[in-house]
Order: C-alpha cells, then sequence, then structure tokens
C-alpha cells in the first residue's frame, strides 16, 4: 500500500495547500512533500523487486483490486514497481521538493493554488510510474496535463496562455491516438486477454497472440498500432519534428514548473515507450529500428543546434532536451542491455541535470530579471555559488566523468554501437556521439559570455548572492547527480535487473 | 392487495410525494413563508431519502429480475431505481442549490413544491410499464417544469422561456400521445409486455398505422430528451429558466427521458420482431441517425457560443448524442452481453452526467447570483475571487469533454467501446471526435476563469454557503464516481440485462 499512501499523502496535500491562506502555503507545502520523499527513499531501500513488471517479474509493492468490468474485459486497479519505475518514482518526489524550494522566491502571487497544483501534479506522476493497469495508468497519464496547463497559464511568462494551450493541445491529441492505438492491440487480441492490464497484454502479445481486426491481419495491425503508439509517445518526448511545444512551453513555465516538465513529465514519454512499443512489441520495433534511430539522430543534432542558435539561457536549456531525450530513444532502439538500461539510466540523469539547470537560470533570472546571454557578463563575481552550480550542471550536461551524464550516455553509447537490432548501428552511433561536441560548445559558449569575464549587467537591478533557500536544492541536485555519476549502480543494478527480461524476451531479434 | 415488501419499493416514489405534500402543508398554513432553511430542508431531505432509498435497493438486489405492481402498470427493476437515484440525487443538489438563488423571490414553497412533484414524475416514469403511464408520468413531470421555468415573472426572458417550453412540449405531448393511440390501435394493448406479444403481427398486418405510432412515440420522445431534430426548444428553454432550473431539466428531465424511451423500445418493441417486416420501422437504424445528428450539431453549436449557459445547453445537447448510443447500439450484432454493456453505458453516463451537468449549470447560477455576466469574457479572471468553486468548475467541465479527471471519462469510455462491441465503430469514432472537439470549448472557460484576468475589478460581496456546498459536493461525486463507478456499473449493466430480457 506505499504507492496508495504516496498518491494519497500528495492528494490530500494538494488539498489542504489549496484552501490553506497564502503565507502558510510554501511552507506546508514543503513539509508536505517532504513525506513521499522519505517514504519514496525507504521505498528504495526495502526493494525487493526482481525482474521486468510486465514481462512476470516480481513486482515491489504491488496492490490489486478488481475495479470495472467492460464486456469481456476488466479493468483492475493494479499499481507495483519494478527497476525501471522505481527510479522514476524517486526522482518525481525529489524533483517535486526541490522543485517547490525552488517556489519561493519567484512566485509570489496566489500561492496556495500553485502549491497546490503542484503536488497534484506529483500525486500524478507517482500514478503514471506505478499503474500497471492501462485505464488506471491512463488517468493518471490525463491527469498530469491538467496541473501543468495551470501552472504554465497562470504563472508563466509574457506570452503564457498561448503555451499553455499548445501544450494542451499538442499532448492531449497525441493521448487519443495512443489510446487507438492501444486498444486496436486489445481488440486484435481478442479473447487472449481478459483484461486491460499491461502485463497481461505485454506477455499476450510477446507470445504471438494478436490476431486480425476487421480487414487488418495481425503484422499490419501491430506496426499501425506501433506507429500510433509511438506517435503519442514520440509528442511527449519530445523528439523532432513533433517537439515545438518544448520550447515555448519551457519558455513561459515558471521555473519549478520548467524543473517537473523537464524532470520528470518528459520521461512519461520515454517511459511509456519503453513499457508500451519496445516491451510489448519488439518485433515491430525492429522493424522499424532504421526510422526510429534517424529520428533520434536527428532530435540529437538538430535540438543541439537549434540550442546553439539561441541567447535565452532559458531557451539553451530547453532545447537541449530536445538533444538529451534523442539519446534516450537511441538507447532504446538498440535494443541491447546496455542501451535499454542506459536509455532509463538517462532518464534519471536527465532529470536531475536539466532540474538543477533550469533552477539555476531561475535563480540568475530572480536576481538579474533578464535570461539574455547578451546581456550580462562576469555573473560569477557576484553569484559564485550560483555560478558554479551552474558550471556543475553544464558539465554534467556534457558527460564529464563522474557525473550522472557520463554514465548514462556512456551505456547509452556503449549499447548502441553493439546493437544487433539497428542496421549500421556504429554509423548512427558515431554521429549522435557527435551531438556531446555542440552540446560542449553552446554550454561552454553560455557560460563563458554570461558566468564570466569582466561584470556587467545591463539592468537596474543590484546582484545580490542567492539566498539560502534557492541554492540549496541547487547544491542537493549537484551532490545526487555526482553520486549517481560515480556509483551508478544505485539504480543501474536495478535497472538492468528490469531491462534485462525485455531484451531476453525479445529472442533472436 | 399487494405484499408489503412491493410498497417498500414505491417507497422512493413515496418519499418524493410526502416530501411535497408536506410543502403543501407548510405553504397552507403560513403562504408567504420566508422560512428558506425549512423548505429547502423539507424537499432536499425529501429528495436524499428517495436517493439512498433507492440506491441500497439498488445495490442490494431487492428489485432483481423486477416487480411488477397495479396489474404491471408499474414494474420497479434495477433500472427504474438507478433512474429514481438519479432524480434523487439530482433533485437533492438542485434544491439544495436554490436556497440562494431565490432568496429574495415569492412563492418560494411553490417552487419546492414544483421541483419535487416534477421528480415524483420522473420516478414514475422510470416505472412505468405501460403507455398510459407513460403519458400521464411524462405529464406529471412536465406541468410543473413549465410553471418553474418561468418561475421569474419579472424577467422576461425566463416568461418567455417558459412559454415557448410549454408550447412544444404540449406539441410533442399530442404527438406522443397520437402515437400511443396508433400503437393501441394496431396491438390492442398498452401494457408494454403485451405490445411487445403483438409488436410482430401488428407491424406484419398494419405496417402503416404501427410504423407511424412508433414514429411519432420515437418523436415524443426526441422532444424531451432534447435531441436534434426535436432539440430547438432546448437552449431558449434552458437560457431563460433560472439556472438552478435549467440543471433540473437538462439533467434529471433528460434522464427521465431516456429512461422512458429505453424501456419502451427495448421491451415492446422488440428490434428482430418488427424490423423484418416490409414496411416497419428499423428504430435502431432512427437512432442511430439521431445519434450522429445530435452529437454533432450540439457539439458544433455548442463551440460558437458567446455565452456560456447557451453553451452548456447545447453540450447538453451533445451529450444527448452520447447517451442515444445506448439505444443505437442495440443491433443485435454483438450478441447479448455487448448489448446489456451498452444499454447500462447509458444509464452509467446519465448517472455520471446528473452530478456533473447539475453542478456545471449551478456555478451558472453562482455567477447569476453575483450578477457577474454571462458571456465568455464576464468569466475572466473569475479564479481570484472564488478558487474553490472554480476547481469545482472545473472538474465538471473536464469531466463533461471525458478527460480523466471524473467519472465522465469511464462513462464515456462505456459508451464508445460499447458501440466498437457492437458493430457500429463508426459511432464510436463520430463520438469521440465530438468529445475532442468539445474540450475546445469546454476549456474556453476554464481558460477565462483561470488565466485571464478580469476587464474590471468586480466587488463580490458575499458567498453563499448553499450554493457552494451543492457545487462542492456535485465536485466530490464527480471525482468519486471515476473510481466508485465500480459500485454502481455491475448494477446498471444487470439492470440492462434484465430490461433487454424483458
Amino acid at each position: 500500500m506505499y504507492i496508495e499512501a504516496l498518491i494519497a499523502l500528495c492528494l490530500l496535500g494538494a488539498v489542504g495547500v489549496f484552501v490553506a491562506p497564502n503565507r502558510y502555503a510554501k511552507k506546508l507545502a514543503f513539509g508536505v512533500s517532504l513525506v513521499p520523499l522519505v517514504i519514496s527513499l525507504y521505498m528504495y531501500a526495502a526493494f525487493d523487486g526482481s525482474g521486468n513488471a510486465l514481462l512476470g517479474g516480481d513486482i515491489a509493492y504491488e496492490t490489486f483490486f478488481e475495479w470495472l468490468e467492460l464486456g469481456p474485459y476488466a479493468v483492475n486497479y493494479h499499481m507495483g514497481l519494478d527497476g525501471i519505475s522505481l527510479p522514476l518514482v524517486v526522482l518525481s518526489t525529489v524533483l517535486t521538493t526541490l522543485a517547490i524550494l525552488s517556489a519561493w522566491t519567484p512566485i509570489d502571487e496566489r500561492q496556495s493554488q500553485f502549491y497546490g497544483l503542484m503536488l497534484f501534479m506529483e500525486a500524478s506522476l507517482i500514478g503514471v510510474f506505478g499503474a500497471l493497469d492501462f485505464i488506471l495508468w491512463f488517468v493518471f497519464w490525463e491527469a498530469v496535463l491538467v496541473p501543468m496547463y495551470f501552472l504554465i497559464g497562470v504563472w508563466g511568462g509574457p506570452r503564457r496562455k498561448y503555451a499553455a494551450i499548445k501544450f494542451f493541445v499538442y499532448t492531449n491529441i497525441a493521448s487519443l491516438v495512443m489510446f487507438v492505438g492501444y486498444f486496436a492491440l486489445l481488440f486484435g487480441l481478442g479473447g487472449a486477454v481478459s483484461t486491460t492490464g499491461l502485463p497481461a497484454v505485454a506477455q499476450a502479445l510477446r507470445a504471438g497472440q494478436l490476431g486480425a481486426l476487421g480487414p487488418l491481419g495481425p503484422e499490419t495491425l501491430a506496426l499501425l498500432a506501433f506507429i500510433a503508439m509511438f506517435i503519442g509517445f514520440a509528442v511527449k518526448v519530445p523528439v523532432v519534428p513533433v517537439h515545438t511545444w518544448l520550447p515555448d512551453a519551457h519558455v513561459e513555465a515558471p521555473t519549478p514548473a520548467s524543473v517537473m516538465l523537464a524532470g520528470v513529465l518528459l520521461k512519461m514519454g520515454t517511459y511509456a515507450l519503453l513499457r508500451f512499443n519496445f516491451t510489448m512489441l519488439p518485433e515491430q520495433a525492429a522493424t522499424l529500428a532504421v526510422p526510429i534511430a534517424a529520428i533520434a539522430v536527428i532530435s540529437i543534432i538538430y535540438g543541439a543546434l537549434l540550442a546553439l542558435a539561441q541567447s535565452d539561457l532559458k531557451r539553451i536549456v530547453a532545447y537541449s532536451s530536445v538533444s538529451s531525450m534523442g539519446y534516450v530513444i537511441l538507447g532504446l532502439v538498440a535494443y541491447t542491455v546496455y542501451g535499454v538500461g542506459g536509455a532509463t539510466f538517462q532518464m534519471i540523469a536527465h532529470g536531475l541535470i536539466s532540474g538543477l539547470l533550469f533552477m539555476t537560470v531561475g535563480v540568475i533570472y530572480n536576481t538579474t530579471h533578464t535570461r539574455m546571454v547578451g546581456d550580462m557578463s562576469g555573473i560569477a563575481d557576484k553569484m559564485p555559488v550560483t555560478s558554479g552550480v551552474f558550471v556543475a550542471g553544464a558539465f554534467g550536461y556534457m558527460g564529464l566523468p563522474l557525473m550522472a551524464g557520463f554514465a548514462a550516455e556512456l551505456f547509452i553509447f556503449l549499447g548502441a554501437f553493439e546493437s544487433t537490432v539497428l542496421p549500421s548501428a556504429p554509423l548512427f552511433t558515431a554521429v549522435a556521439m557527435f551531438g556531446i561536441v555542440i552540446v560542449a560548445g553552446y554550454l561552454l559558449w553560455a557560460m563563458q559570455r554570461s558566468l564570466f569575464g569582466p561584470f556587467r549587467l545591463e539592468t537596474d537591478y543590484e546582484i545580490t548572492r542567492a539566498p539560502v533557500h534557492d541554492v540549496v536544492p541547487l547544491v542537493t541536485l549537484v551532490l545526487l547527480i555526482i553520486a549517481l555519476g560515480t556509483a551508478p549502480d544505485i539504480f543501474f543494478e536495478m535497472i538492468r535487473d528490469a531491462t534485462i527480461d525485455v531484451i531476453e524476451f525479445g529472442g533472436d531479434l | 392487495m399487494e405484499h408489503l415488501s412491493n410498497w417498500l419499493l414505491l417507497s422512493p416514489v413515496g418519499a418524493f410525494v410526502l416530501a411535497a405534500l408536506a410543502l403543501f402543508v407548510v405553504d397552507a398554513i403560513d403562504p408567504d413563508s420566508t422560512h428558506q432553511g425549512v423548505l429547502a430542508a423539507i424537499a432536499t431531505g425529501g429528495s436524499v431519502v428517495a436517493m439512498a432509498i433507492s440506491g441500497i435497493l439498488l445495490l442490494s438486489g431487492a428489485a432483481e429480475g423486477g416487480v411488477e405492481l397495479f396489474q404491471g402498470q408499474l414494474v420497479v427493476d434495477g433500472m427504474s431505481l438507478l433512474f429514481t437515484f438519479i432524480f434523487g440525487s439530482v433533485t437533492a443538489l438542485v434544491t439544495l442549490g436554490s436556497i440562494d438563488y431565490i432568496r429574495d423571490l415569492a412563492h418560494q414553497a411553490e417552487y419546492y413544491l414544483l421541483v419535487l412533484l416534477a421528480a415524483t414524475g420522473m420516478s414514475i416514469m422510470a416505472s412505468a410499464n405501460s403507455l398510459a403511464v407513460v403519458f400521464v408520468s411524462l405529464e406529471l413531470a412536465s406541468l410543473p417544469s413549465y410553471a418553474l421555468v418561468a418561475y421569474l415573472k419579472h424577467n422576461r426572458g425566463s416568461v418567455e422561456a417558459g412559454l415557448k417550453y410549454f408550447l412544444i412540449g404540449a406539441l410533442s405531448s399530442s404527438i406522443l400521445v397520437y402515437g400511443i393511440s396508433l400503437v393501441y390501435a394496431s396491438t390492442g394493448s398498452l401494457l408494454l409486455p403485451d405490445v411487445a406479444a403483438a409488436a410482430g403481427t401488428a407491424a406484419a398486418d398494419y405496417p402503416g398505422v404501427f410504423g407511424i405510432g412508433v414514429l411519432m412515440i420515437l418523436a415524443g420522445f426526441a422532444y424531451k430528451t432534447a435531441s436534434v431534430p426535436f432539440h430547438f426548444w432546448a437552449p431558449d428553454a434552458y437560457e431563460g429558466a433560472p439556472a438552478p432550473i435549467a440543471a433540473f431539466l437538462s439533467s434529471a428531465s433528460k434522464a427521465a427521458g431516456f429512461v422512458v424511451a429505453f424501456r419502451v423500445f427495448v421491451v415492446a418493441f422488440p428490434i428482430d420482431a418488427i424490423a423484418g417486416e416490409v414496411y416497419a420501422i428499423d428504430w435502431v437504424l432512427a437512432f442511430q441517425i439521431l445519434a450522429v445528428l445530435t452529437m454533432t450539431v450540439g457539439n458544433f453549436a455548442a463551440a460558437t457560443q458567446e455565452n456560456v449557459k447557451r453553451m452548456l445547453a447545447y453540450s447538453s445537447i451533445g451529450h444527448a448524442g452520447y447517451v442515444l448510443i445506448a439505444l443505437a447500439a442495440l443491433t443485435g450484432i454483438g450478441g447479448p452481453g455487448t448489448e446489456a454493456t451498452v444499454l447500462g453505458a447509458g444509464m452509467i453516463h446519465l448517472l455520471v452526467y446528473g452530478f456533473m451537468n447539475t453542478g456545471a449549470f449551478l456555478f451558472i447560477a453562482l455567477v447569476e447570483y453575483w450578477d457577474v455576466g454571462r458571456t465568455f469574457r464576464d468569466y475572466n479572471g473569475l479564479a481570484k475571487e472564488a478558487p474553490l468553486a472554480c476547481v469545482a468548475m472545473t472538474v465538471f467541465l473536464f469531466s463533461l469533454a471525458g478527460l480523466p479527471v471524473g467519472g465522465g471519462f469511464i462513462s464515456k469510455y462505456y459508451l464508445f467501446a460499447g458501440a466498437v462491441g457492437a458493430g457500429v465503430w463508426w459511432l464510436a469514432l463520430v463520438g469521440a471526435v465530438n468529445s475532442a472537439l468539445s474540450l475546445f470549448y469546454y476549456s474556453r472557460v476554464i481558460k477565462a476563469m483561470w488565466l485571464e484576468e478580469a476587464d474590471e475589478p468586480r466587488e463580490i460581496e458575499s458567498y453563499p454557503t448553499a450554493l457552494y456546498a451543492a457545487i462542492l459536493i456535485a465536485a466530490v461525486m464527480t471525482v468519486a464516481l471515476l473510481p466508485g463507478l465500480a459500485v454502481f456499473d455491475t448494477a446498471a449493466f444487470d439492470a440492462a440485462a434484465a430490461v433487454l430480457q424483458g
């Protein structure tokens, strides 16, 4: 019942914070968010699952109730964690608490509503990673959209309404496409499954029980369903060319929302790709390996080039997410133990690093009231800790050894290089690796111009050192990034344990 | 003498009647009573009792298989109890929410009285097992409604709406009763099971008389449920009516129209017995056309409105279209299991709709109480002044659109999946596309409330407790029905299966 406790606490906390007076809201929200954080850390410590939750592994913290009946299909309340989902749950609780801390300075109106939404989002995110039934999972998946829509639309920048609606429309339409894809599979399986549950469907599909649906034969049906689900999740990730909502949403969103968006929400897309596309339909993934790898590599290079062309610090970080998430797709499509495991590890690493960078940009903006690289210079003299953290985060992004990003990218490249599923894997890998060079380029360029050199600032605000409550989350994240980089086994062992089944069940693809 | 337990089965109706009589007494003793608390407590109490008893009877399976009363004129079964539950919950919310809305108006006792009498009529409609009872109970539900729509008698819009509603209602009643007479003429019976027994021969012997009779009955119900093309009265009536009455009509009255349609068409006109005849009417096809038209026209018209109340009125037409799928999918392709699923899905959708749509109209009542205005623009920035009510409204609208924040997601999922199972997948497709479209106009309200700034500063002086309570209860129920439908779904599917088996 631990997952339920996490969700219930977040929801109750959200309601409590929502009705609390503004001046108590942030303290209350911070206090509330510590409880799920501690519980999730305990769940990490006491984790006893093994294997992949969808492929017959032992599921930790499992709960199962019968919920609804729809004709031949049972919709059950089925929750549980394995080595893939547990790290993401921990990531969600950690980042929510830190994001709430980072909201201390910039959020100065309608605070109780803001923090209430943050906690509501935390509950939904935990639900997304914990749910093992499609309908239940979809409920949480869609529920995440609602708070993010308001967080961007109410507390965002000047073009917040446009960005919020674009975000909502893009991701909601994508969800519907994906929904159709999954149900096509379910109907195609016919009597082979009696539930909408993910494990049952995954195992039936792997056992080759997919039949025809109307005029579509099993092969075509599986391929079309794969594509529908891929499109649905690709928007969320996002990959080029459906990435255009992301920079708008990121730039307009307030810092804490950007942190959650980049840190956790994007992972929903890659998590779902792993769970649905690559676990359930490995043969179709292999068939489409080249186009998917091409999309991944284009996202890596094009995203990085777009970041290179920006002069707004937040936009730089936003576009770099497109690039980093491309690595995840590359790792998944490689379909090797290190590729898929590394992709999952990269989800965590990127969550921490991009969260860190967004927070740092937020702190700089709170003080200087500008995000333009051209407007500032020599910030490091006045804000040494913040600048140091920015440098650390940037190094993490570039894949400096002993930082989380290095471990993740190393795994992915190792895995991708050896891929047997992906034709001309070394070529794709080599091109993708070139992305790191561009990443290093734009980050070093941005840091050099904004942080170092003689001090100059084109605003009227006085520069002071960031307050403690701004610095604490930054330093915490740096420590976590270094911890994951030096000891990737904190998570990688359980990730590998859960992803190895995905590969092995794939047989000799 | 009927058995005592049979009277227990009628006690939900009795609760409505007793509460109405109690209001009569209060009104007789103190004609100008301004003890709103007492009046509303009687009305709400009566409805809650009706809701509770019908809920308990439903879930305990007391009426399993259906119990016929008064020589088969009435039947109490799962479907009638489920709908009485809906009427009770909607009536309770409406009477609770009305306290503040009609605070300064005259004839308050009569107001509550009329609501309860209409609810009585609706719950008899749910149990009607004879075409005569169908007609009488439908009139008992309709006549108070006409008066209630015109209740704001110093408001031209309200009076005009009342008149319009009355004239069209009278016309549709006459069409319905004429249709009933034709069916009686061709089958020789008014009792639904007897009509069913004679339907096959009637369709063969008097195809014209019988077929036109069925069509006219269908038209009568289409008026009642505000289905396209018999929907023209609805937006005007809902817009002119006091907002709580609009909630009542668009939720409870519509559900009442549907329960009669479910029972009459499924029980009295078995499709396999009559569709085979050359000139006879294939009412499933008629409902398919009706469903597509109603969904599409309702949603597209809603998307072009500038007035929130009218938008909700049109969206409620769209929802009638979704529920029509329940009848339109009885094609016989999917087999008994699928038919029970899709008919039960119609009931479940009306159950959820009772809370989410009533809540949305009660929110409109709140806004009217504040004199804020009626267009989307007037709603700008409301969330700053009334965050809780706006959260509730957001829940209603997202749930109406089918996002999984409330029971609306599950009930639409049931309907569409049921349609796919019945082989009319294109109906589910039209529904899903409409549902996606509806998100755009619902989110306009949400955008106005939360994202926009008010054009000019507003003075909101008081926060009416009872209305707020009603809105919040409706919101909590809407959300609770997402997991909580598990309590009702088996009962609804069993009820549907029982009706289908006859």
